[in-house]
């Protein structure tokens, strides 16, 4: 039924549609809410059986979902940011161990410096763990990734993230259409695990093993990715079937059609890259946009055949890899190997920044005229950076980085030393 | 019991105190004196000769499958005893075994346990298990996470007093004074600092859980009746047992059993029970030995019997923690103080 409501309380909603057994929930904004949401639904009795774990870390979350989806139970929590990071280790050993948990990950930027806005790095981190990866550009596709999701983790026994971005999707309030129980019943069957602990018929899980057979394990899960790049848009097509609506997939193209530019981009971030390419195109620039869906594992086939015609590809990414530049943009350039085609790096959004229409406009004009470097971030504030770097350059005690670059941006709002001393 | 992991023994020791003793009556023979007793873990493991921990997770896992007819799951810790018995490709445990990480056996255990319950199967009980290592340092917020939510799991902690796995490193539960890879026996004040102490069971009476114990290998019958205890009780319970490491205590591997009765013995590891918070019995010592005994017994601690330099005053020190022991836990009959 379609209604007003916010982002987060619709994906709990439909992750308590999805009669998840054990939800474990530990509290990190921006993600909290849906957690909030689905154990309300547990305490009413709604969500009937449901082990609903308050627990002390979301490094303990995500053991708890590990040790309760290998006793065969579907198992849920979510997390954001320091979270994730804090449960990384968890995160790799639950992919390794494939176990078909649902994570949701409200993204919101790492620190330090602390930051509780939204951006891709919390996700990012984990590209490498063996989860997939599926990113939502609105709060409907959250709802129904979240969905899908239970069945492609079941499917397949691999672990899936939703990605849905922090605040700007998990708080938003929108219409969100949040299926019925009985579709959601005939799209997604029970949980039948691969392998579970059972004293009837016991399995040694989590044994260790050496150089003889570690390859072919880890083959395995890159495999097992594989496999999700045909199962991911069959169970859309499940979804389509059932729901009556397009959603998920691997990704979205839009306006590609005899676009010379085409700008790639995660998440909710899409929607405003629409809306200039809408203008853009009325002003007669051919241009359009990709949404990857499925971050892991990478559509590099179905990437390279719709950039087939393109003269040019501006990745858009909210996360940075230090040292090298855009991250989205390293994994498009894979689909484009031997083209010589230029892949522009555009770093937007981090720690919440706003992508504001004005500066997309203005950056995709200049890249229609390949008028821009190979990596730009988006609104960099140049006096603030330079006036940090004399000082650091001019001051072997120059100070914390993060409170200088504020005091520059706001004289008065922060103390410098001198004064804080004096007072 | 008879099940899947049955595994008809044969007993070659008569007239002995060892395993099997066929000299007691049944009742007081131990699980494993029992032709038809369940193996949790099966022969042919890598533990060391004359390891404690193999021999305590046994007779833990055992005990545990004749209370609960061999409904049982276990958790484990990474660390000695997931290594010695799973060496791929091979496994000695005849049960349903989950091994995750270092420093989260107690929260797997917790959701192992709430599937279960989830699925209204509560005849399965879920029992974690790891060094002292993954217990009093790197799992111990899991760990305190678990007992305060009063989650249905038995957790066992095979307490030799280092990180053996890694090579004999400190570790909370390192005792003072001894010798490990990183508290060398040098300078002037060699082996381990003299902290405060981290004395785990009295941090898990302090949450309350319905019930904790401590155990010895020295004393195999009172750890099955501290396990079929603990199963027949609900809720977060833990049990504390010493297990002497011949390779990292640097003691001979024929020995395991009489230093961990020495231990006992001299009062540096009280053996006792509390329920709900408080300590409902304690074994007494039937004769006590000085620390230096158990000291003596172990490389670890030879640093501090060097000839003509003995460190009385550090051997006092330790004397003076057993004495202590010793009041608090109520190890010696009163009227019997020696």
């Amino acid at each position: 039924m379609r209604k007003q409501m916010e982002g987060s309380q619709a994906v709990a909603e439909a992750v308590a549609l999805c009669r998840p057994e054990v939800v474990c929930a530990y509290p990190i904004t921006p993600q909290t809410h849906i957690v909030e949401g689905v154990g309300a639904l547990v305490k009413s009795g709604k969500l009937s059986p449901c082990e609903f774990i308050n627990v002390e870390s979301e490094f303990a979350a995500l053991s708890v979902a590990i040790g309760s989806s290998a006793a065969g139970a579907r198992s849920y929590t979510a997390t954001a940011s320091q979270g994730l990071l804090f449960m990384a280790e968890a995160v790799y050993n639950a992919a390794g161990l494939g176990l078909p948990i649902v994570m949701t990950i409200g993204n919101r930027a790492i620190g330090a410096p602390i930051n509780i806005w939204n951006d891709h790095s919390d996700s990012m981190s984990m590209r490498d763990s063996g989860w997939i990866q599926l990113f939502a550009e609105t709060n409907q596709e959250a709802v129904d990734l979240h969905i899908q999701a239970f069945k492609l983790a079941e499917r397949l026994s691999c672990p899936v993230m939703v990605c849905m971005d922090g605040f700007i999707l998990t708080h938003a309030y929108e219409p969100i259409d949040v299926p019925g129980q009985s579709q959601v019943d005939e799209f997604l069957p029970p949980f039948e695990p691969v392998q579970v602990l059972d004293p009837a018929d016991p399995y040694s899980i989590g044994a260790m093993v050496g150089p003889e057979a570690f390859t072919e394990v880890r083959y395995l899960a890159h495999q097992k990715q594989l496999e999700a790049l045909t199962a991911i848009p069959e169970i859309a097509a499940e979804f389509e079937a059932i729901f009556g609506r397009a959603s998920g997939g691997l990704l979205q193209s839009y306006h590609t059609d005899g676009a010379e530019t085409i700008v790639v981009a995660l998440g909710s971030v899409s929607g405003s890259i629409k809306e200039v390419i809408d203008t853009m195109r009325e002003a007669g620039v051919a241009i359009g946009a990709i949404n990857i869906t499925s971050f892991r594992p990478f559509p590099l086939e179905e990437l390279r055949h719709e950039l087939s015609e393109a003269k040019r590809i501006v990745c858009l990414e909210k996360s940075l890899s230090p040292g090298l530049g855009g991250i989205l943009a390293s994994n498009v350039r894979m689909s484009r190997r031997g083209t010589g085609l230029p892949v522009y790096t555009v770093i937007a959004g981090l720690g919440g920044r706003p992508v504001t229409r004005a500066s997309l406009t203005d950056i995709f004009t200049r890249a229609a005229s390949d008028d821009m470097d190979d990596l730009t971030f988006l609104d960099l504030n140049w006096e603030a950076i330079n006036e940090q770097l004399s000082r650091a350059r001019d001051i072997r005690h120059s100070g914390p980085i993060a409170e200088n670059i504020l005091r520059t941006l706001n004289p008065g709002g922060v103390q410098d030393a001198s004064s804080r001393s004096a007072t | 019991m008879e099940s899947k992991s049955s595994q008809r023994l044969k007993f070659y020791q008569t007239g002995t105190h060892t395993v099997g003793n066929r000299l007691l009556d049944d009742a007081k023979r131990t699980v494993q004196a029992s032709i038809n007793r369940s193996n949790a873990i099966t022969s042919g493991h890598r533990a060391c000769q004359g390891c404690g921990e193999a021999l305590g997770a046994r007779y833990v896992l055992d005990s545990a499958m004749r209370v609960t007819e061999g409904q049982i799951v276990a958790v484990n810790a990474t660390g000695c005893l997931e290594v010695f018995t799973t060496p791929y490709p091979e496994t000695s445990w005849q049960i349903p075994w989950l091994h995750s990480l270092f420093g989260n056996a107690p929260a797997v255990a917790t959701g192992v346990a709430a599937a279960y319950r989830v699925k209204g199967r509560n005849e399965v009980r879920v029992i974690a298990q790891g060094g002292d290592g993954g217990t009093t340092d790197i799992g111990f917020g899991c760990l305190s996470g678990m007992f305060e939510r009063n989650d249905d799991v038995l957790y066992v902690c095979y307490d030799n007093e280092a990180y053996m796995n890694t090579g004999v490193q400190r570790s909370s539960a390192t005792p003072p004074a001894a010798r490990t890879a990183t508290t060398p026996a040098v300078g002037d004040a060699p082996g381990n600092v003299f902290g405060t102490g981290k004395f785990v069971p009295l941090i898990a009476m302090a949450h309350n859980i319905p019930y904790v114990a401590t155990a010895s290998v020295a004393d195999l019958h009172d750890l099955e009746a501290k396990v079929t205890r603990a199963m027949s009780i609900k809720g977060a319970r833990y049990i504390h047992i010493m297990v002497p490491c011949p390779l990292g205590w640097g003691s001979a591997s024929n020995e395991t059993i009489r230093i961990a009765r020495l231990a006992m013995e001299c009062g540096l590891f009280p053996l006792f029970e509390a329920e709900d918070g408080r300590i409902t019995a304690s074994s007494k010592i039937r004769r006590r030995v000085p620390v230096e005994d158990y000291l003596r017994t172990q490389k670890r601690f030879a640093h501090l019997f060097r000839k003509g330099h003995e460190d009385t005053d550090r051997i006092q020190q330790l004397q003076r923690m057993a004495d202590y022991n010793i009041e608090q836990f109520g190890l010696v009959e009163s009227g019997e103080q020696q």
